[in-house]
């Protein structure tokens, strides 16, 4: 009996420090935006929202989400456009080369990272004169992201059944048409999962913008939330308080929306 | 671009097979047209870089200067330049401390500590503690980093008030330690995800009869769990420690620095090449950095087909 209970005291003894270690680094954030006059320490929020005006008052903080916004729509789209398209392809036609052709995107989307190309990438921009576009960014970025994308959209091409595909065309619809209104309804998850994957990997990186973006007006709220709190001098704790919040927000709300709506389930290696 | 991969079964060919038939009829034509844009991106944003990296590499490219407007070949002088750098093989040295401790150690252990004690969980604690762990993995990276900032702030930072203890500065007195730390926090979801759905494949009956025939916690877990999950570890081992290997976060919170105490081999091309405008020195060490991701990435995808 003792034992036991020993055992469960062990047990929540465990899970606190656990629930404290991940806990900790957060409360910052949950704090300091409704805090009057934050500082680095965490104090009970006074529930303030004096501190979002500084957002208003910085001349780049809602430009740069507005930007995070643009490069992230604009990659998704683009990603869900080609690797659906690809995919299906791939998956319904038996091209020469198919399997290799595969496997060696496979290969490629897990050694070349943004760290393993960023200097050729750069080098590429400057040629490009892709320095500083957003287009250029978007379109890199889409390459970067494709190979893994048409991967999960082919697995996802593959379990869907042909016959809809048949029937649609022995009524005398044209491939065209059965891809646009046959095929595309019929995969709408995992369009979507592709694009919240896409969208999540966007928002996120901040080492691409850093290095393909000078103009801070083109920049997203990764490089500038970076630059407010290196930048010299006092670091504005209310506006990285308040920016930081609303920089994190959409991807916890896309994180609650896809664990709600597909549950979260866990697919080899979906990371961002 | 520090994405990855895919589930086993993608390869499973003969699935494929029996859904590859040409429903729609799009013929070949077509479905290479399909194919055209997505490859013409890939071939240009990622796979033309990859091969210039080894032509850089090669050459005397900087950012600024003579070389810049004709740049030259200079052979292996780049390598050889890099593996007589007493730079570079700390930055070697810091990246393996980096991926061992953070990766091998931190995210692995941890993750399946958490897996294992919440195994037969439900309910509120249990979807209280995943959802902190994934929140820890899902924020933006500058976000996070910017929190540990404030966390070990040397003035008033939340640890020393925790602590109780005035002007300790964990990135200035620990850097590395203080990277490894934060790693381990922020990617540790990853695995425990991982481990919940290898535990959710061991059989209830095996561990029941173990534990009927005496064994303690420890044998249960050698004899009857790691069994069963000896493909995932190692599946998990192999990719967090590419994605850790590739990951450009720890610039965000120490920029390399202090001293370069914290300047893994992602930091160091990007001080080199970026900052230094050495671009083909730069090339160099990338070069070095794609031969361990494809050293690593071949094993990963061996393992894969092994499992079929």
């Amino acid at each position: 009996m003792t034992r036991f209970v020993l055992h469960r005291i062990g047990f929540y003894v465990l899970i606190a420090v656990l629930l404290a270690f991940f806990t900790v680094p957060l409360l910052w954030l949950a704090s300091a935006p409704f805090t009057s006059d934050p500082t680095y320490q965490v104090r009970l929020p006074d529930f303030t929202s004096e501190n979002f005006r500084a957002i208003l008052d910085n001349p780049y903080a809602l430009g740069s989400l507005w930007n995070s916004v643009v490069l992230a729509a604009g990659t998704a789209v683009l990603v869900v456009v080609f690797a659906a398209l690809a995919a299906y392809a791939l998956s319904r036609v038996r091209l020469p080369g198919r399997d290799a052709l595969l496997y060696t995107l496979l290969l490629l989307s897990s050694i070349i990272t943004g760290t393993a190309a960023m200097v050729p990438l750069f080098q590429l921009a400057v040629e490009l004169h892709l320095i500083d576009s957003q287009l250029g960014l978007i379109l890199i970025m889409t390459g970067g992201l494709l190979p893994a994308a048409i991967f999960m959209m082919k697995d996802f091409m593959d379990s869907t059944p042909k016959s809809y595909e048949e029937s649609a065309r022995v009524f005398g619809a044209s491939p065209l048409q059965i891809v646009r209104h046959v095929v595309v309804p019929l995969v709408r998850p995992g369009l979507a999962t592709i694009a919240v994957w896409a969208v999540a990997n966007v928002w996120g990186n901040f080492l691409m913008p850093y290095l393909l973006l000078s103009d801070v007006e083109k920049q997203p709220a990764a490089v500038i939330m970076y630059t407010l709190y290196t930048e010299g001098g006092q670091a504005n704790i209310k506006l990285l308080a308040t920016f930081g919040l609303l920089y994190s927000v959409p991807v916890v709300l896309m994180y609650l929306f896809v664990s709600k709506k597909y549950g979260f389930r866990f697919h080899g290696g979906i990371k961002r | 671009m520090a994405q990855a991969t895919l589930p086993p079964e993608v390869l499973d060919d003969a699935k494929a097979r029996r859904y590859s038939a040409d429903a729609a009829g799009l013929g070949r034509l077509r479905a290479g047209a399909f194919v055209a844009p997505a490859l013409a991106l890939i071939s240009l944003f990622l796979v033309f870089p990859a091969l210039w990296v080894l032509y850089l590499g090669l050459s005397n490219y900087r950012l600024t200067g003579a070389a810049a407007a004709a740049p030259q070949s200079v052979g292996f002088d780049n390598f050889v330049k890099a593996l007589t750098d007493p730079e570079f093989w700390n930055s070697t040295w810091l990246t393996f401390e980096f991926v061992l401790g953070s990766a091998v150690i931190g995210q692995v252990v941890l993750g399946f500590l958490l897996a294992w004690i919440m195994r037969d969980r439900t309910g509120p604690l249990k979807r209280i503690v995943e959802g902190l762990v994934i929140l820890a993995w899902i924020l933006p990276s500058a976000v996070v980093s910017f929190l540990w900032v404030a966390l070990l702030d040397r003035d008033d930072g939340t640890l020393n008030t925790l602590l109780h203890s005035q002007d300790f500065a964990p990135l200035l007195d620990h850097p590395m330690l203080s990277i490894i730390v934060f790693n381990t926090w922020r990617g540790a979801a990853f695995s425990m995800m991982l481990y919940g759905a290898a535990l959710g494949n061991v059989p209830p009956s095996h561990l029941e009869s173990a534990r009927l025939a005496g064994a303690s916690g420890w044998q249960q877990l050698r004899d009857v769990v790691f069994p069963h999950i000896r493909g995932h570890v190692l599946t998990n081992l192999l990719l967090i420690s590419l994605w850790t290997f590739n990951d450009f976060t720890p610039f965000l919170l120490t920029a390399g620095g202090p001293d370069g105490k914290t300047e893994v081999l992602a930091v160091h091309v990007y001080q080199v090449a970026l900052q230094g405008g050495e671009l083909g020195y730069g090339a160099a060490v990338s070069t070095v950095i794609l031969l361990i991701n494809l050293v690593v990435a071949v094993f990963y995808l061996r393992l894969l087909r092994s499992k079929k």
